[in-house]
């Protein structure tokens, strides 16, 4: 290749990509957006006909931006606020609730469709979030490996602390990851401060049994816990009660049973909103897109697509779900102001037990 | 034309102009955006963030661990890397090609895939027979694995075209073989050295996935701190007040980088790499052939071989199940990234991204080599400095700052963008040091010649520059096939990537998942030595042969 010819590639590169670029950007537009943006996190999916539904219906088209975790999603609305990079957010749960109420992202909208939502995933009372979808943080155990350390699968969080389940356990540091946190928050409901066994002895007790942390999900499912894959010894991690269907619905083989089961018991609650973001120039295509996201098309689409439970009472579940998992009839939970409040304090506290 | 510094006069200052816009605009605008943004409350300076780190034991202890793990990781890595690349420059043997291309493959693959492999190698079932899964040592391990390449292929470029009838001269003379290479070869080497050193200390300094995933609780650098403080607490202003101290830190190294830059005036005398490598002859040599090499090969082969033998494990036996797996996404699509679409964006990228570096480091590396003087050594240290930057930190202030006066912050465009800002320092790196020796003898063939010098520009230097260019654009490729840095922060269009798919595919349990994720990260692998092998063949005008 000659040196005119890697210089006029480059050139041609450079053009075509600049060109591409201004795809993007064009002006505002008057009347009906050229299209709506979704601003998620990068673990939200969604089948493409189902999102292609919107566009059926209002004629206009779905934009997705992705931007990181759930954390970094509010981040980045922070500091994008007043001129936001969206008209909608999705996936803001209830750890992060309070911070961006406080911050005055959303503009408020009522959907008709909260008629068959049920009250107690209803966390604004003036609406300024939509609920959309909800899953419960759960422990996971590997049933071949617990029947093989001769133990039977707990029945709740104060079991782990037992001299049997020594070095079973893999949890995720709350700091880093998602599911982490709400562990934590779900022993510090169970296990409240001021009483005669705070959630702070809990923890110290579980880290003199032997307790692994981990920094993400990843890590602890596939890396330490022995139902995820052959290089985990532990048979008992923290994960989602939507993580057995999930293990058979993406098995190598077909399986019969699930070779993992959740805890019912000690389970915490994470809900996801939807909420439409203050600066918007499309806001009744905002408002249609919150409406469509609570349809029976979309919301019985969100179990197969990310493993979560929809928010409509009336979505069926898919038969995978019906048959390997449940949901838990009395997760526990906190309130959301009270978990901003106190998160950096209680993660700081949480650190210096287990470290 | 002033013919010693010919980049003087309006003609530099336009060539300086463009790497200066784009890097003001990419990179330290928005940085210095969103350190403002983290600093200040209602338009006033607050700095109290910063003397919360003073007084905060566990944040002075992160800075503390974020230096010494840098110095360890870096030695470490000069330790593996010079004596093979040693043997990579000086001889010729059977496969060097591919080795010198394959050593790029660990740069692009995601830290979370790479755990894997590490963990099952220094688990108790490993090899080694020790438990260090946790330890410090997984750490350097990682560092020494991602980073080894930046040594190879800088250090590389400059040592196969050394003359080495300089050392053997030296030995003719009574010099013994460590004497003539510390008093011949090292000088001549050492500003290529430090050149990788600067990188590679750069880019463990601020390291993220492998101290996150491998560190545990018990170790934390500021980048994985500005992270955690940034998303997880959402504390904004403690974020930027830990970026503010990283950017100290790095600043000073840089200095340091500077400095020595001024000192140094050795010109090399340069040599067609054929005609420096020979075949090893004695039983030494080839058992330092194979001692280096083979380690090299060892250390950066074993994870990569856990990697891909593990795609191919289906229960008990090995097959191509997974890869099959992948194959049917395309067609089923729903919830995940076909992996062709994937493939399709990440090599867009890449082009792109590659394109604009080679563009803007090209202009850059020619105003720091010829232009000279004490500013373009400053310029030269400044263009580091995104290797350097919290990515997180820089993924917000391209929010930030991006806004007008066209919007860029949800642009597809970003993207290379971004992959470029961290990629032009490998450009210039590998590209200022041949561009400066051969000036030299630019003048001199001139001289002796009477040829035009235009015309002894595009015959002598041009070849050898280019080729060096190429080695800085197989860099850039990497980089941005790798995702590196802030690229994986900034809020992108739903255009997945191989590593982003890859990331899909771990976010649910199941065999299917890790295997489909497994099988993406060994077409990762192939895709970079495949690319990377392409780029090292293109030759520009035939000097560089001869």
């Amino acid at each position: 290749m000659s040196l005119r010819r890697v210089c006029a590639l480059v050139l041609v590169t450079v053009v075509v990509a600049a060109a591409c670029g201004d795809d993007d950007t064009g002006p505002p537009a008057t009347g009906p957006p050229a299209a709506i943006v979704l601003a998620t996190h990068d673990s939200f999916a969604i089948s493409a006909e189902v999102l292609a539904g919107f566009e059926d219906l209002t004629g206009v088209p779905v934009r997705i931006l992705e931007a990181g975790d759930a954390g970094t999603l509010v981040s980045s609305a922070i500091l994008t606020k007043g001129k936001p990079t969206a008209d909608v957010l999705f996936g803001i749960d209830n750890t992060f609730l309070s911070r961006a109420l406080e911050e005055d992202l959303f503009i408020p909208y009522a959907s008709p469709g909260l008629g068959s939502v049920p009250d107690s995933l209803e966390l604004d009372p003036e609406h300024r979030v939509t609920p959309i979808d909800f899953a419960n943080v759960c422990l996971n155990y590997d049933k071949a490996g617990l029947a093989a350390a001769g133990l039977s699968p707990p029945t709740g969080l104060r079991d782990l602390t037992m001299p049997a389940y020594r070095g079973t356990l893999v949890v995720e540091d709350p700091a880093t990851s998602s599911p982490g946190l709400a562990f934590l928050l779900s022993t510090i409901a169970e296990f409240p401060e001021g009483t005669a066994y705070p959630w702070q002895t809990f923890w110290a007790d579980l880290v003199a049994n032997d307790v692994l942390v981990t920094s993400g999900w990843e890590e602890a499912y596939f890396g330490a816990f022995s139902g995820g894959s052959e290089d985990g010894d532990r048979p008992i991690v923290v994960s989602y009660a939507s993580s057995p269907p999930a293990g058979v619905f993406f098995a190598d083989e077909e399986l019969a049973e699930a070779p993992t089961a959740a805890v019912l018991d000690g389970c915490f609650r994470q809900i996801e909103f939807a909420g439409i973001l203050a600066g918007t120039e499309a806001e009744a295509t905002a408002q249609a897109l919150i409406d469509y996201m609570l349809t029976l098309e979309f919301q019985e689409d969100i179990p197969l697509n990310m493993f979560v439970f929809p928010a409509n009472a009336e979505a069926a579940l898919p038969e995978v779900f019906v048959e390997h998992t449940a949901i838990p009839e009395s997760p526990n939970s906190l309130d959301p102001a009270e978990i901003d409040a106190n998160r950096n304090a209680w993660i700081e506290a949480w650190t210096e037990i287990v470290r | 034309m002033d013919r010693d510094r010919p980049l003087t006069g309006v003609a530099g200052l336009a060539i300086l102009a463009v790497p200066a816009l784009f890097l003001g605009y990419f990179f330290l605008y928005p940085l210095a955006s969103i350190l403002i943004t983290g600093l200040t409350s209602d338009g006033v300076p607050d700095l109290g963030p910063l003397g919360e780190i003073a007084s905060r034991p566990r944040l002075l202890g992160i800075a503390w661990f974020t230096l010494w793990q840098a110095v360890a990781s870096t030695l470490l890595t000069l330790v593996v890397a010079l004596p093979a690349t040693a043997a990579l420059s000086r001889y010729e043997f059977w496969g060097k090609r591919f080795v010198r291309a394959a050593v790029t493959v660990p740069f692009v693959l995601p830290t979370v895939v790479v755990a894997t492999a590490f963990l099952a190698l220094l688990g108790p079932g490993g090899p080694l027979g020790l438990d260090l899964r946790r330890s410090i040592w997984a750490i350097l391990a990682a560092h020494v694995f991602y980073n080894v390449a930046v040594v190879v292929r800088t250090v590389g470029t400059a040592w196969e075209r050394l003359d080495p009838r300089l050392e053997e001269a030296a030995r003719t003379l009574g010099a013994t073989r460590w004497n003539a290479f510390r008093a011949v070869t090292w000088p001549l080497l050492r500003p290529a050295v430090v050149s990788a050193t600067s990188i590679v200390f750069l880019f463990t300094f601020t390291s993220f996935g492998v101290v996150l995933i491998l560190g545990g609780l018990e170790y934390a650098t500021l980048e994985v701190e500005i992270w955690r403080q940034a998303t997880a607490l959402i504390d904004l202003p403690l974020a930027a007040a830990l970026s503010l101290l990283q950017l100290v830190g790095v600043t000073g190294i840089l200095v340091g980088y500077a400095r020595y830059q001024q000192r140094r005036a050795h010109e090399l005398p340069l040599l067609s790499a054929r005609a420096t490598a020979r075949r090893p002859a004695t039983w030494r040599e080839r058992g330092f052939v194979a001692a280096t090499v083979g380690g090299l090969v060892a250390i950066l082969g074993a994870p990569l071989v856990v990697l891909a033998e593990r795609s191919l494990r289906v229960g008990d036996g090995h097959g191509l199940t997974h890869y099959r797996a992948l194959a049917e996404l395309d067609e089923a699509g729903a919830a995940f990234v076909p992996p062709t679409t994937a493939i399709g964006n990440s090599l867009w990228f890449a082009v792109v991204a590659t394109a604009l570096a080679l563009a803007v480091g090209l202009l850059a590396a020619a105003v720091i080599a010829y232009r000279g003087g004490r500013a373009s050594r400053w310029f030269d240290a400044l263009l580091m400095l995104p290797l350097g930057t919290s990515a997180v930190t820089l993924g917000f202030g391209f929010l930030v700052a991006l806004d007008a006066p066209i919007d860029l912050r949800t642009s597809a465009l970003l993207i290379p963008l971004a992959h470029a800002v961290v990629a032009i320092p490998f450009v210039v790196r590998t590209t200022v040091p041949i561009m400066r020796s051969v000036r030299h003898r630019l003048r001199e063939a001139a001289a002796v010649l009477g040829a035009p010098p235009r015309a002894v520009w595009r015959l002598v230097d041009l070849p050898l520059i280019s080729r060096a260019a190429l080695v800085g654009a197989g860099f850039a490729f990497a980089v941005s096939l790798g995702e590196f840095g802030a690229t994986s922060f900034i809020v992108r269009p739903d255009r997945p990537t191989i590593p982003i798919a890859i990331f899909r595919f771990l976010g649910q349990p199941g065999a299917q998942n890790l295997g489909r994720a497994l099988a993406m990260s060994t077409l990762l692998m192939l895709i970079t030595a495949g690319a990377i092998l392409a780029i090292d063949r293109l030759r520009v005008g035939h000097l560089g042969e001869f």
